[in-house]
């Protein structure tokens, strides 16, 4: 089953879990399993249409989504996928 | 039995010496190399221009080197040239060098008569004890060390990751530190801000720190910039820079700074840390991704939560921060590879570390081709900035 590691921002909606396998054969599939696990999640990651948002970063492994098919592209066993959030502390 | 100046009056006997006049019409010559066999010391002090280096002490182990190629003229040079004929004579006579010549008079009738002599940059004493550790590595050394000296690094933030990072290039002899910071020390601060200290609470972060920076490194000038970075000071703030680290808090400074770094062509080196968690890559304008290609959009304050009040390990600007500070330095000095194209993810409450391929945006609105069309006035311009962070300044016209 491949992996999705959540990153901290989202972990309040997953009860914590860091990491959460779901049983897919895209990426598309794997981050609908999640929301289906977890629904708090789904705002966070489609918006109103269903759609990916736009400030959404999805690694399959490391290499971006956008690179490779988008939601389609399929995972196998073993397989990371990383939610990736835009942090902007520092200074405070 | 000889004595030692018959001996060298013999060499010079046995090579062909020139004159200074003759040696300076050579000296731009392609097939001539010059060589100075005195002393480290005496070289430091003085040198003929584009003279190669070999005491006379190591001129047998070293000078195939420097001369690999044995046919080439070799002009070789000391301080009165006594010990340059005797070089001469060893590298035509032991070491088939075939075109030897020493320079009569050395390098101090070469000066009397007028010719062009280099006095070439280099440490004082104390410097030389103080960077000891730096020089001893040859990625660095004495040329690295220089390169460090040189270099104007601007800080955006002299907080969290401000303050290790800023310690420790201070330390490193990163000769100018520019401070972007309009808040004061905070008691709240001092549990990972560790540049400021008990008696600076309520000082401005840009002198507490220099303070420190001055206790520590007095090799270092701090420029202090005591304002908020906006989009009417950006290009100001960036132009006098090498290298910008951003340590910045609030998205509207990172998407502004990234806008201007990319139109000035600067480097910049960004961090972000929340909770337990850091993230880092460096941006090359041009030559790697931006932070657009990166984060096309700005997520909204959910999703940001450094927008409000979020808490932090005091340790993990600490670790963030010296990674940014090692980035830093590889870019000033040309070594190793930065983390261009490259995101670090590190966790710290498992000790992990995510490496993830960063690649250019080819419609990136800022490093993508249409850039160039974007008027100074639009960058760091989202339609939407008061809408998702309404607690930071925008920076929107």
């Amino acid at each position: 089953m491949p992996t999705i590691k959540v990153p901290p921002v989202l972990r309040a909606q997953t009860g914590g879990e860091a990491e959460v396998s779901v049983e897919a054969a895209n990426v598309g599939e794997v981050l609908r399993g999640l929301v289906e696990a977890h629904p708090g999640t789904e705002r966070q990651l489609f918006d109103g249409e269903g759609a990916l948002n736009r400030y959404v970063n999805i690694y399959l492994n490391d290499e971006d989504v956008r690179v490779l098919d988008g939601l389609e592209t399929s995972v196998s066993d073993g397989d990371t996928v990383v939610i990736l959030p835009a942090m902007a502390g520092g200074r405070y | 039995m000889a004595s030692g100046a018959d001996f060298i009056q013999r060499a010079k006997g046995e090579i062909e010496e020139i004159q200074p006049s003759q040696a300076n019409e050579e000296l731009s010559a392609d097939n001539t190399v010059v060589v100075d066999v005195r002393e480290q010391h005496e070289f430091e002090e003085r040198h003929i221009p584009g003279a190669v280096h070999v005491p006379r002490g190591h001129l047998e182990s070293r000078i195939e080197q420097f001369v690999p190629d044995k046919s080439k003229r070799v002009l070789v040079y000391c301080a009165s040239g006594n010990r340059s004929a005797l070089a001469a004579k060893t590298l035509t006579d032991e070491l088939d060098y075939t075109d030897v010549a020493s320079v009569a008079g050395g390098i101090t009738l070469w000066k009397d008569r007028g010719y062009e002599t280099v006095v070439p940059r280099s440490l004082t004493q104390e410097q030389k004890e103080r960077y000891s550790r730096h020089i001893l590595i040859p990625e660095i050394g004495l040329e690295g060390q220089l390169k460090l000296l040189d270099a104007k690094v601007l800080l955006l933030g002299a907080g969290g990751l401000g303050s290790p990072t800023a310690l420790y290039l201070a330390a490193a002899g990163v000769g100018t530190l520019g401070l972007v910071d309009d808040d004061v020390v905070d008691a709240s601060n001092l549990q990972r801000q560790v540049i400021h200290n008990i008696e600076r609470i309520g000082v401005a972060k840009t002198e507490s720190a220099r303070i420190a920076i001055e206790a520590l490194n007095p090799d270092v000038k701090v420029v202090e910039h005591r304002v908020r970075f906006g989009p009417e000071n950006v290009i100001e703030l960036l132009s006098d820079y090498d290298v910008i680290v951003d340590g910045a808090d609030n998205f509207p400074t990172r998407y502004l700074l990234n806008d201007a770094s990319v139109r000035l062509g600067k480097p910049v080196v960004s961090a972000s840390i929340l909770a337990f968690d850091g993230q880092i890559s460096t941006f090359i304008p041009h030559d790697g991704p931006c932070y657009r290609c990166l984060y096309p959009t700005p997520p909204p304050p959910e999703l940001a939560p450094s927008c409000g009040a979020a808490g932090v390990l005091g340790v993990l600007p600490g670790i963030m921060g010296l990674f940014q500070a090692n980035e830093v330095i590889k870019l000033v000095t040309g070594q190793g590879e930065p983390l261009k194209g490259r995101l670090l993810l590190f966790e710290a409450l498992r000790t992990e570390f995510t490496e993830l391929k960063v690649k250019r945006d080819p419609e990136c609105p800022i490093c993508g081709p249409g850039a160039a069309e974007l008027a100074d006035g639009e960058l760091g311009k989202f339609p939407d900035y008061e809408a998702f962070c309404s607690g930071a300044p925008v920076a929107v016209a």
